[in-house]
């Protein structure tokens, strides 16, 4: 039961998946357009944005910009045209996941789930906060700063933080990623983890260039530090 | 032969011939004219001496005359023999080095000459025989035999020089003529080259090769011609392709225009679906049918497009290193199929492709040979080097070897009476693409159709091991 954002321009589509989230038992508000949802966004307080990407007038990756800019609300994009270009830029403009039209609510309802979710099944840890190099991550207030100072994670970027730094200097995989992270089945779409890193080194890397926290282990997948 | 070496052949020929005909005859009269003139001026050097000497100062005459004939007849360079039977006189050659048949002709009264080799020098021998006058208006044979002797020396030298100059001037002509030949050649090959060359850039698809056109011959008239027939093919061509590029976009934009109703519909199936048992009669059943054609439709509307994406080559690879076992045992599980077939799919063989493309590409031939093969389906994984292969087994009756080269074709259907499948018509076709688009270096994925002996159909697909990329994506 969430408060949900829907921007879509298609009427039609906007009314099924209004009806069929409602059904779920979400509350739903829904835009025909990017610019009105924007201006409405500090008074609906949604828990997920579910954006079309093909929006007369602002463009669904601009809103994504936007809303990306404003603060670390979960988005989930809604592409007509699962061309590659379109949903590596959804991912890049900040979206948290992704679902092809025509959507079938079940997996839709799925995907609101997973970004909602406030973190990964954590095991029992003695004391929630853990120092690696500059980085602190506290694993129980869901708190990441470096150098003390706050750093603002999108939810999506937080579970997978949390995740590699669960098993420091352990390759994890990016469909074990996507599993855990995202609850995707076995084949999701490997980008979205790519996307996510990106994000994730943005923020708490030194040079985004040069990870240290967040590493690549070409051929086998990411692993946390060592630091 | 090349047209260029029957060319220069042809001019080398035609050199050689005329050359040594001009050059033949013309040594040939010039070698005869210095002969001629030589003999002549030997012969009346002869007489004019003769004359000079005479009369005798005895008929018959003595030894001692001979002698002095002889000695008055020959000079520096030549030699002279004189007879009168059977006394001689000889100075500078021997008398027997006279030939049988030029003494012959002389005794018949005439002046002869004779050209022989003595040793290494060519010789003219001129003779005659001495007539008397009888006082009355004729003259009879006086018996007396006189031969001089004239070496050739200097005349072998110019004939000599003549040879040479002739066998120069031939090479020269040979060698100007093949120079023409070869300048000749040129002129006609190049644009015979610059020809062929378009030919070859049009046959490989090139349709903008055109030949630069020279000239008002035969061969310019050629090249205009094919420059014509090459701007109507490209005109035609390209037609054909915005045509075909058309009819693509076309099916692209039905594809995705038909996306935005089916969303909106397949966002409330489920509703229909939860209601339906509630509604009564007829109105229940309409539902279920209008939500399970719904899916029917959007699976066949979603492999539409992925049709179009391969067609407009926009289809790319999104390649992860996964182990290929699990991807296919995901497959069967998300699909409820493991219980349906038999797997044999050993651990630890690890790859770098689209796991997506895998997935659909087994869930499609799989599907398959649930649908139209017979139990047990047989899903076999194994790998060398170089590619990984999935054989796909059914135990039915195989497939018809008149279908086997289509069955990859997009809405082929083996039997025409079945009515619409479970799958959209493209499942096969799709899968094919998806095979062909995994391609590391020339080795590209395939996927291939085959009867076994014992009966039953086997799909193989086998992809290269290690598909292009690095480990970092993007």
């Amino acid at each position: 039961m969430s408060r949900v954002l829907l921007i879509e321009d298609d009427e039609a589509v906007r009314d099924g998946l209004t009806l069929a989230l409602e059904r779920q038992g979400h509350s739903v508000d829904a835009f025909d357009n990017g610019e009105q949802a924007l201006a409405r966004l500090g008074a609906v307080q949604p828990e997920v944005v579910v954006l079309d990407l093909m929006l007369p007038g602002m463009d669904g990756f601009e809103v994504c910009r936007r809303i990306r800019a404003d603060g670390n609300l979960p988005i989930i994009m809604l592409t007509a045209r699962n061309d590659d270009m379109d949903v590596v830029a959804g991912l890049e403009a900040g979206a948290d996941d992704y679902v092809v039209k025509p959507v079938q609510p079940r997996v839709l309802e799925a995907r609101i789930r997973a970004v909602l979710r406030r973190a990964v099944s954590e095991p029992k840890q003695p004391q929630g906060v853990e120092v690696h190099g500059a980085l602190t991550i506290d694993r129980v207030g869901l708190e990441v700063s470096k150098n003390g100072t706050p750093i603002a994670l999108a939810p999506t970027e937080l579970r997978l933080l949390l995740e590699l730094s669960r098993v420091p200097r352990r390759v994890l995989s990016r469909q074990q990623l996507l599993e855990s992270v995202w609850q995707h089945d076995y084949l999701g779409d490997s980008r979205l983890v790519d996307a996510c890193v990106q994000r994730l080194r943005a923020k708490i890397e030194d040079d985004p260039a040069k990870p240290v926290y967040v590493q690549t282990v070409r051929g086998f997948g990411y692993r946390f530090g060592p630091v | 032969m090349g047209l260029r070496t029957r060319l220069l052949l042809a001019f080398a020929a035609l050199a050689v011939v005329t050359t040594t005909i001009t050059a033949g005859v013309l040594y040939w009269r010039a070698r005869s004219a210095v002969l001629q003139a030589t003999q002549d001026a030997a012969a009346t050097a002869l007489t004019d001496r003769v004359k000079t000497l005479l009369p005798l100062s005895s008929v018959p005459p003595r030894r001692a005359d001979l002698e002095e004939l002889v000695e008055g007849l020959s000079d520096r360079g030549s030699g002279a023999v004189v007879l009168f039977r059977g006394q001689q006189a000889s100075s500078g050659m021997h008398p027997q080095s006279l030939p049988a048949e030029l003494r012959s002709a002389v005794r018949s009264g005439r002046v002869v000459w004779q050209r022989v080799m003595w040793g290494d020098t060519p010789t003219l021998l001129v003779g005659t025989e001495l007539r008397i006058g009888t006082g009355m208006g004729d003259s009879v044979p006086s018996g007396l035999e006189v031969y001089l002797a004239r070496d050739l020396l200097a005349e072998r030298d110019s004939i000599e020089e003549l040879t040479w100059w002739a066998g120069a001037v031939g090479a020269g002509s040979l060698g100007l003529a093949a120079a023409l030949a070869w300048v000749a050649a040129r002129g006609v090959l190049r644009p015979v080259r610059e020809l062929r060359h378009a030919a070859r850039r049009l046959g490989e698809g090139d349709l903008s090769a055109r030949v630069t056109v020279r000239g008002a011959d035969e061969l310019a008239e050629v090249g205009r011609t094919f420059n014509a027939t090459a701007q109507v093919l490209e005109h035609q061509v390209n037609e054909l392709r915005r045509m075909e590029a058309d009819a693509r976009r076309f099916v692209a934009d039905v594809s995705h225009e038909l996306r935005t109703p089916l969303a909106a519909m397949t966002a409330v199936t489920d509703v229909l679906d939860e209601e339906a048992g509630d509604l009564p009669g007829d109105a229940g059943r309409a539902a279920r049918l209008v939500s399970s054609e719904t899916a029917n439709l959007t699976r066949l509307v979603n492999d539409l497009i992925e049709v179009t994406r391969f067609d407009s080559g926009s289809a790319a690879l999104a390649l992860d290193d996964v182990d290929v076992a699990a991807i296919i045992r995901a497959c069967l599980r998300s699909r409820g199929w493991l219980d349906q077939v038999e797997a044999d799919l050993p651990e630890g063989i690890t790859a770098r492709l689209d796991p997506r493309r895998l997935d659909v590409i087994v869930a499609n031939l799989v599907g398959n040979a649930l649908r139209h093969g017979e139990p047990p389906v047989t899903v076999r994984l194994t790998a060398d080097e170089a590619w990984v292969m999935v054989d796909v087994e059914d135990s039915g009756p195989g497939m018809d070897d008149a279908v086997l080269p289509h069955v990859f074709d997009r809405f082929f259907k083996a039997d025409t009476a079945r009515s619409r499948s479970q799958g959209s018509g493209l499942g096969l076709a799709i899968a094919w693409e998806n095979a062909r688009l995994h391609r590391k270096g020339d080795r590209v994925g395939t996927l291939t159709a085959a009867n076994r002996p014992g009966g039953g159909a086997v799909f193989t697909l086998a992809l290269p091991r290690y598909g292009e990329g690095t480990g970092e994506k993007r």
